[in-house]
């Protein structure tokens, strides 16, 4: 067969492009990726299917579109034009929890919205992370003193990333879900913690005396949960 | 509800009565006088509170109930209604409804004034006043369970709330539909919901798809500003919470409603060249907010990050950097202070004016595209053109202010009735539009925006040729700010949403006894039902979008 049949089969003088001679003589590496690198000239790596998870889960994360007050507008702006957060792997909001990995708290916590808050959460499949935004979600914030405002995030639901500012740049929020990305990557997210009022679902655990003096101080007829649960003995 | 057909001697209204024409009038009801800052104070009869204000409305003109102040005194509590009308907002008036200290009852202006409706829940909830022949007095920002009402003096913070789990419960169970009909549908939209704007729970009971009852469920964002700000000190303390009320950028506007009460309160000048910066730095804000406005209307009627969005996002981005090299912050400025601003403006000033001047050129030809893709696009049409409607003596009930009065023909605008700043020295326009519906507070806001880009030329005109020896930022204020005791002072600003008020009043020490806001969303949420029901559910979100509301400022 002659070579002028042959389909698809181009001048290679005519196509040496600048990519294609960046990559091969390697002037520019951008094309060279660490992946790249990796798979050298075969098709197949060999990892742990655990970690090869992580690094997937890390890499394309749906976060939850849900805002709750100023820090929102900073997490829009993060999501749109010039800080465009799609960028990392990371911006593609989803309306509804039952499609998310990453849930975003954005703003002040009051007594009425944490137990909505904590459901949204419940919502979320596993597994799940938390990015704290603004000085809110870490403490209360500028509004600590007020009567309504639950001191901080993780008095609800708990947080992996904290970023703080009142409220953070984009720029600080992007840093943020980067580490968060960087800590799921490296198969890390924060322990679930179990508030004493959500004892009663894990019964067949094995009690230690600390968990039974909280079991003990529950009511069983009427569970109650504290909105300040920080300060109460 | 007392809705009135506009009188035919409109001007006739605007006539100013005495403060002893007014006495006379209300005759009988009034057991003593006081003078607040702004406007006379009448102290009347708690059970006369019906009577006094529909005299005054029909009689004497005030047709705006802007606020109603609840408030405790070692004594007794204290409702002040405060009276204003729309066709001329200098002309004021307080109406002072006593209550006693043991059983605090008084009369519910609701029958009047719709607007007193959500107010008097509000004073219920926070100070515990309870009001006789009101349609539905239940707690509105705090949760049902709630124990204390915690702006009272006897409440005690730090005693927990402790609510059973049960109260929590998931609300949607097996009740989505009504037992008697099947046609009859209940359905809650929020408190997360991309739709809602934030956290605002709205309950709705549908007829098929019709909208047949909506009701708005709010508090999931009352972070107690009121009490931070009583907390703080004049001078410093509570100038950074105005920004967090309405948080849209809108910042600078608010820290003008605070600057010019606290300013008109303790008596203190601002020099020529910081009003003139404020009217710039307020333009810009409200450039931004209304950008963000239209940009979220686009994104609820079309349904998605699209093009519009992004958009205005895009513009947002460039207002933004111009605020930051002012204040330093994206969207907290905290740069106006008492008697002025906080610094001049950045240098090199020629690089900044020429900045904004790059805005302000490019900004038209900005919105010529916002027209082309939003007003003059026949799918918003269809959607918004005779949706949603809020007839212009309705509004006026609900004391709906800014662009969604506006957009039902209210000609009320502070900026320009009741002047501050340097605003009645420039020469710009205020916009309304008769179409009363969706499509046009849409409008109202994008032509808005074209106003206050003349504006902000207008005053890099004035920085530009000011004088070096003359560029005074501040005026001279004392450290610790002390304003007389038992002064009152309400004055309001135009801010993105309308009129924001506030309330303050002093007890000799350097914090305030009560500071009470005035929030523009709030009563521009209340009217919410009047335009939802009967619609399909689609233009009940449509509908919630032109009203523009903020969270952080309905809840406060």
């Amino acid at each position: 067969m002659s070579s002028d049949n042959r389909p698809f089969v181009t001048d290679d003088s005519q196509v040496l492009t600048e990519t294609r001679d960046a990559r091969m003589t390697g002037g520019d590496n951008r094309f060279n990726s660490k992946l790249r690198e990796a798979f050298g000239s075969s098709p197949f790596i060999l990892t742990k299917f655990d970690k090869f998870m992580n690094w997937v889960r890390g890499s394309s994360m749906f976060m939850l579109q849900f805002g709750i007050a100023c820090c929102s507008i900073e997490m829009m702006h993060t999501y749109a034009v010039k800080h465009d957060l799609d960028r990392f792997g990371a911006g593609v909001p989803r309306a509804s929890p039952r499609q998310a990995d990453v849930i975003i708290i954005p703003g002040t916590i009051v007594s009425k919205f944490a137990p909505r808050m904590k459901r949204v959460y419940d919502q979320m499949p596993e597994p799940k992370f938390v990015i704290g935004m603004g000085s809110c979600t870490i403490s209360g914030g500028p509004f600590q003193e007020g009567y309504n405002v639950i001191k901080g995030a993780e008095e609800v639901i708990p947080v992996d990333i904290h970023v703080p500012g009142c409220p953070p740049r984009p720029e600080a929020l992007v840093y943020g879900v980067a580490k968060l990305q960087e800590r799921i990557a490296n198969g890390e997210s924060s322990p679930v913690t179990v508030k004493p009022y959500e004892l009663e679902q894990f019964g067949d655990l094995d009690r230690d005396e600390i968990v039974q003096q909280l079991a003990d101080d529950i009511d069983e007829e009427d569970l109650v949960m504290r909105y300040d649960w920080a300060d109460s003995p | 509800m007392s809705l009135e057909d506009p009188e035919p001697d409109a001007p006739a209204r605007v006539e100013e009565r005495s403060p002893d024409e007014l006495a006379e009038l209300l005759g009988d009801d009034i057991i003593d006088r006081e003078q607040h800052l702004n406007a006379p104070g009448y102290v009347i009869r708690p059970d006369a509170v019906q009577d006094v204000l529909s005299t005054l409305r029909t009689d004497a003109g005030y047709d705006h109930l802007s606020c109603v102040t609840a408030q405790e005194y070692e004594d007794r509590y204290e409702s002040v209604y405060h009276l204003r009308k729309f066709d001329d907002p200098t002309q004021e008036v307080s109406v002072v409804v006593p209550a006693d200290r043991e059983s605090p009852v008084s009369e519910s202006a609701e029958p009047v004034f719709r607007t007193a409706d959500w107010h008097e829940r509000e004073a219920y909830d926070l100070v515990g006043i309870e009001y006789d022949d009101h349609p539905d007095l239940r707690r509105i920002l705090l949760p049902e369970t709630w124990q204390g009402h915690p702006l009272a003096k006897d409440y005690d913070q730090d005693r927990p709330q402790v609510v059973p789990l049960r109260e929590n419960a998931n609300p949607l169970q097996e009740d989505t539909r009504s037992e008697q009909d099947a046609d009859t549908m209940f359905l809650n939209i929020g408190p997360h919901h991309p739709a809602t704007h934030g956290v605002l729970h709205l309950k709705t009971t549908l007829d098929g798809e019709q909208v047949a009852d909506v009701e708005s469920d709010i508090g999931y964002l009352h972070r107690c500003e009121e009490q931070m700000c009583q907390n703080g000190t004049y001078r410093h303390q509570i100038m950074p919470y105005p920004d967090r009320w309405d948080y849209i950028s809108a910042g600078m506007l608010n820290e003008w409603s605070y600057a010019r009460a606290a300013e008109d309160l303790a008596d203190i000048d601002v020099p020529e060249y910081a009003q003139v910066i404020r009217t710039m730095c307020a333009e810009m804000s409200r450039i931004a907010a209304h950008l963000l406005a239209v940009g979220t209307f686009a994104l609820d009627v079309y349904g998605d990050f699209t093009a519009i969005f992004m958009y205005a996002i895009r513009d947002r981005e460039k207002m933004q950097n111009l605020l930051e090299d002012i204040s330093g912050q994206r969207l907290m400025f905290n740069y106006f202070r008492l008697g002025g601003v906080v610094w001049d403006l950045p240098e090199p000033r020629e690089e900044f004016f020429e900045k904004v001047r790059d805005f302000l050129e490019e900004f038209p030809t900005a919105l010529e595209e916002y027209h082309d893709l939003i007003s003059s696009n026949e799918i918003l049409q269809m959607r918004t053109v005779d949706t949603g409607v809020l007839p212009p003596e309705v509004a006026k009930n609900y004391g709906a202010t800014g662009p969604v009065a506006r957009g039902s023909g209210v000609d009320y605008d502070l900026r320009r009735d009741d002047p501050y700043g340097y605003y009645d020295e420039l020469d710009w326009d205020v916009v309304t539009d008769d179409g009363c519906d969706n499509y046009s507070r849409l409008f109202v806001r994008l032509r808005e925006m074209e106003e206050s880009a003349k504006i902000i030329e207008q005053c890099v005109d004035l920085l530009e040729g000011w004088p070096e020896d003359d560029r005074t930022i501040q005026s001279n204020v004392p450290r610790t700010l002390k304003p007389d005791d038992d002064t009152e002072i309400y004055r309001a600003v135009e801010a993105a949403k309308g009129e924001l008020g506030i309330y303050i009043r002093s007890d000799g020490t350097d914090t305030p006894a009560r500071f009470r806001i005035r929030s523009p969303c709030f009563s521009n949420l209340q009217t919410l039902p009047e335009m939802a029901e009967g619609e399909y559910v689609p233009d009940l979100v449509a509908a919630l979008g032109s009203l523009d509301i903020v969270l952080g400022e309905v809840d406060r």
